[in-house]
């Protein structure tokens, strides 16, 4: 096995899992304090890539194009909340499913008909499009590295705002008990709507830094959208530390086991076989971990204390 | 035999028009209606399956089209394994593969109920997801049968005395095979196993301090349910002739969420009449634009915020008054 | 004689709070045996216990001599437990005679029988139908739960518990929320069925538990402070220092 792919893909692992993560605490925030299961937190994934993209050609830069976006999938959540979630609040867990499956084709078909069919590559800055040279056979692209350093900031400035900040002590109090919230004089709908739109904009951040990698394109939050409720069904559905956890622990091993599941398999079969069925395994890896983890603990590793 | 009640009596109607209409069409020349009546009959079988759980059972399954992808793969895969690698004429023997579709789901349903079922509420509805989307990428992974892009079927399924090729014939099986479906389910229901697995989603405590091993039940029902889905399955593989992962995608599964809730959940007309206003909308749409995603969208949502109770009031309120 | 039920060294903790605190109890054939307690005395831990849908910390709760501390709710209710619900816990969507076909059906075991209409089995209707005579609710069968009152509901209540024939029934709190006529009709029908079966009464009620027990016991912050016959609570000082004084 080779050391230095070895690094390689564990920092590629790290940056699926900070992804993740950046979806996963949005649904779980949502979840956790709303009690509202949101399908449609894919697509705000989605549109925060491609109004990043489109607006990294208006201002000319990417990172720009991040800073103005991050407030517009705000905008967006903040809508979605008033006219889709917010009615839903006191429904079942079905007509929360139902409905935000129907939003899902709405805004999916609105990018389609904005953006049109095609991806939209999302040009870098050169400083950005670069590679570090860590030594004579190790670079690793610049880009990757700002995932993850934008990833780990957004996961600690999430973490400083729940639990240090009076918002936070809302939402933690929120989770808990709502009644006590309303009884503090805070506005409940607006402590939601807040939530919902930080939720977004996570989503839309998460959109954002992989556009220039993938392209950003109609579908791409329906992939990422059940590996986050992986993600949160073996963090403990409403836990942030279960999903920071579960979500590095989920990106490490889908792709690790993607490159080096192969390599493992021929210890101990023919090459022929390993290379037929590790692509198989692989894809079915996480899964199968979550089916584990859910055998000895059905609400997940951390299951948080109220539900 | 008793009276019919009104709906039993909607209930003979629209599945006699069913059985009348597309054949009529048919014959007079429009051979497009037959098809889209046979998709229609199909996915209600599936339908019709997922309402055992859903509709009755209350579980919240969200990965229903993973059964019927794997019946449809149950006949594809050894259809190719004859062209290609010279298996036997038993690998394209109806008889060999319907039962194998039916098998083949009703495992995955066993292993991955084994898991589900433990769980409660929006970890059930993640999980079954998230299953179903194994599948999918399991499919995905495997070149051979073509990943992504999918395999073509070359021959329909060899049955005695039924030539799937003649579209009348397809149509007439699958026809017989809803209301076998129908009846099936209805039996079920109403048998001493449907009452204990009703009793359990209006009150689980209950049955469970009445002595009631509910998770046996419910994964039984979970069984049967996909079994029939794997049957549907294998159906739709004969019809479509080309199977692909994007038949067991998540949107399938919530779009026969969808039939059964439209329908009327825990009714034993409700997803065949949800499968066809599903069938019917989309078609009409979809001939008028190609983004008719978003009315339909709208539609959804239009229908979730505004049937009066919400439909899940639907789910819960009308739970074991079938006729 | 042995026990029916007997009850040693229980103990009960949320967080710091004990909510069942080394509880003793005996209970014997045929007896109806009744709990009272103020509020918050730990009844509704210790029937949870008993029912096993909650885990004591220590101690042991034996049924007809076998220990049942760790043997799971569903199995409990086969070895002869039946238990009501201090808030009404019926199947409300299903017809009256429904829910007590089911308790029916589970007393006569498993229920993978797939093809006969449940509803059609003459002998399941028939049994349902005495039970629905014996509390008085024959004439309301085939209306659906959710339209019965409140009172009637109990009175379902007790008709699943006759059921199940059980060896001990568990009465939480039967008279719950119940007006002066319809706790009499209550008190009635345990009259009715005292004596046939063992019963253990958790029950807020006082004309009701001393007109019905046999014996009485005290639970005061989880603990027994005394068991007797109704007489010898009522002039048990530690009682009405502790309770009765407070009425």
């Amino acid at each position: 096995m080779d050391l230095s792919l070895l690094f390689i893909q564990t920092l590629n692992g790290l940056q699926l899992g900070l992804l993740l993560f950046l979806v996963a605490s949005g649904l779980t925030l949502v979840f956790g304090i709303l009690d509202f299961v949101n399908l449609a937190h894919a697509s705000l994934y989605m549109l925060g890539a491609f109004i990043c993209a489109s607006l990294t050609f208006v201002l000319g830069n990417f990172l720009w194009a991040v800073v103005v976006s991050l407030p517009i999938t705000g905008v967006i959540g903040l809508l979605v909340e008033r006219f889709v979630a917010r009615p839903l609040y006191s429904r079942d867990h079905l007509d929360h499913v139902l409905g935000t499956f129907g939003l899902i084709l709405v805004l999916d078909t609105l990018a389609h008909l904005i953006w049109g069919p095609a991806g939209i590559a999302v040009p870098l800055p050169p400083w950005l499009d670069g590679q570090i040279q860590l030594s004579e056979t190790l670079v690793i692209p610049t880009f990757r590295v700002l995932i993850i350093a934008a990833g780990l900031a957004a996961a600690g400035g999430l973490f400083w705002l729940v639990n240090y900040t009076r918002l936070g002590m809302l939402i933690r109090a929120g989770a808990s008990n709502r009644t006590m919230v309303s009884a503090l004089g805070v506005d409940i709908q607006t402590l939601f709507a807040l939530v919902f739109a930080l939720g977004a904009m996570l989503a839309g951040l998460a959109g954002m830094l992989i556009a220039p990698i993938t392209e950003a394109s109609i579908g791409m939050g329906n992939n990422i959208i059940i590996t986050a409720f992986v993600v949160i069904i073996v963090g403990g559905i409403g836990s942030m530390k279960g999903a920071f956890i579960a979500a590095l622990l989920i990106g490490l091993i889908d792709t690790l086991g993607r490159s080096f599941l192969d390599d493992l398999f021929k210890l101990f079969m023919s090459s022929e076989a390993a290379e037929t069925s590790a692509p198989a395994v692989s894809a079915m890896l996480i899964y199968i971990i979550m089916a584990l983890v859910l055998a000895f603990r059905p609400s997940g590793l951390f299951p948080p204390r109220t539900r | 035999m008793q009276k019919l009640t009104r709906r039993g009596w909607l209930t003979v109607i629209v599945m006699a028009l069913l059985a009348v209409l597309p054949p009529v069409f048919y014959l007079t020349g429009n051979a497009f209606y037959l098809d889209l009546a046979t998709r229609l009959t199909i996915l209600a079988i599936a339908a019709v399956s997922l309402n055992l759980i859903l509709g009755y059972g209350g579980l919240i399954s969200f990965g229903h089209a993973a059964f019927v992808g794997l019946g449809a793969y149950a006949v594809g895969i050894p259809a190719y394994h004859w062209l290609y690698y010279s298996w036997g004429d038993w690998a394209v023997n109806g008889l060999v593969q319907f039962p194998l579709a039916i098998i083949v789901s009703a495992v995955f349903a066993l292993l991955t109920g084994i898991v589900c079922l433990r769980t409660r509420g929006v970890y059930f509805i993640m999980i079954t997801m998230a299953f179903a989307q194994m599948v999918y990428y399991l499919i995905v992974s495997i070149e051979e049968y073509g990943g992504d892009d999918g395999l073509v079927i070359d021959t329909r399924s060899e049955l005695p005395l039924i030539n799937l090729d003649d579209p009348l014939q397809l149509f007439g099986l699958s026809y017989v095979s809803l209301l076998v479906a129908m009846l099936l389910v209805r039996m079920i229901v109403n048998s001493r196993f449907g009452m204990v697995l009703q009793g359990a989603k209006g009150n689980e405590e209950r049955m469970i301090s009445l002595g009631f091993n509910v998770y046996a039940y419910r994964l039984t029902a979970y069984v049967i349910s996909g079994a029939m889905a794997g049957y549907a399955g294998a159906l739709l593989g004969n019809f479509t002739t080309f199977i692909s992962p994007e038949m067991m995608d998540w949107s399938r599964s919530g779009e026969l969420m969808f039939m059964v809730i439209l329908g009327g959940v825990a009714t034993t007309l409700g997803p065949v009449l949800g499968a066809v206003s599903f069938i019917v909308i989309e078609e009409i749409l979809s001939t008028i634009t190609i983004y008719w995603h978003l009315p339909f969208g709208l539609m959804l949502i239009g229908v979730v915020l505004f049937v009066r109770g919400g439909l899940a009031g639907l789910l819960t309120g009308r739970g074991g008054k079938d006729d | 004689m042995t026990a029916v039920l007997e009850i040693s060294g229980l103990n009960k903790s949320f967080g710091g709070i004990k909510a069942t605190d080394d509880l003793n109890l005996s209970v014997t054939p045929h007896e109806l045996h009744a709990i009272i307690g103020p509020n918050g005395a730990g009844k509704t831990t210790l029937i949870s216990q008993l029912s096993g849908t909650q885990q004591p910390d220590t101690g042991t709760i034996r049924f007809q001599g076998q220990d049942i501390t760790q043997i799971a709710p569903h199995k409990r209710a086969h070895l002869g437990i039946a238990r009501s619900y201090q808030i009404t816990s019926l199947i409300m969507q299903m017809s009256v005679i429904d829910n007590i076909a089911l308790a029916l059906q589970a007393h006569d075991g498993h229920s993978f029988r797939f093809i006969r209409p449940a509803r059609g089995i003459k002998s399941l209707r028939d049994r349902a139908m005495s039970l629905l005579d014996r509390v008085g609710l024959a004439d309301k069968a085939d209306l659906s739960t959710a339209a019965l009152s409140h009172g009637e509901h109990r009175h379902m209540e007790i008709a699943i518990a006759l059921a199940s024939e059980a060896e001990l029934m568990l009465l939480d709190e039967p008279m719950a929320g119940l007006g002066l006529e319809a706790s009499a009709q209550m008190v009635d029908l345990l009259l009715g069925i005292k004596g046939k079966h063992t019963i253990l009464l958790i029950e807020h009620d006082m004309d009701a538990v001393f007109a019905l027990a046999d014996r009485i016991s005290v639970l005061v912050y989880g603990h027994i402070i005394a068991t007797g016959t109704p007489d010898e609570i009522r002039s048990n000082e530690a009682v009405q220092h502790a309770y009765l004084g407070e009425e």
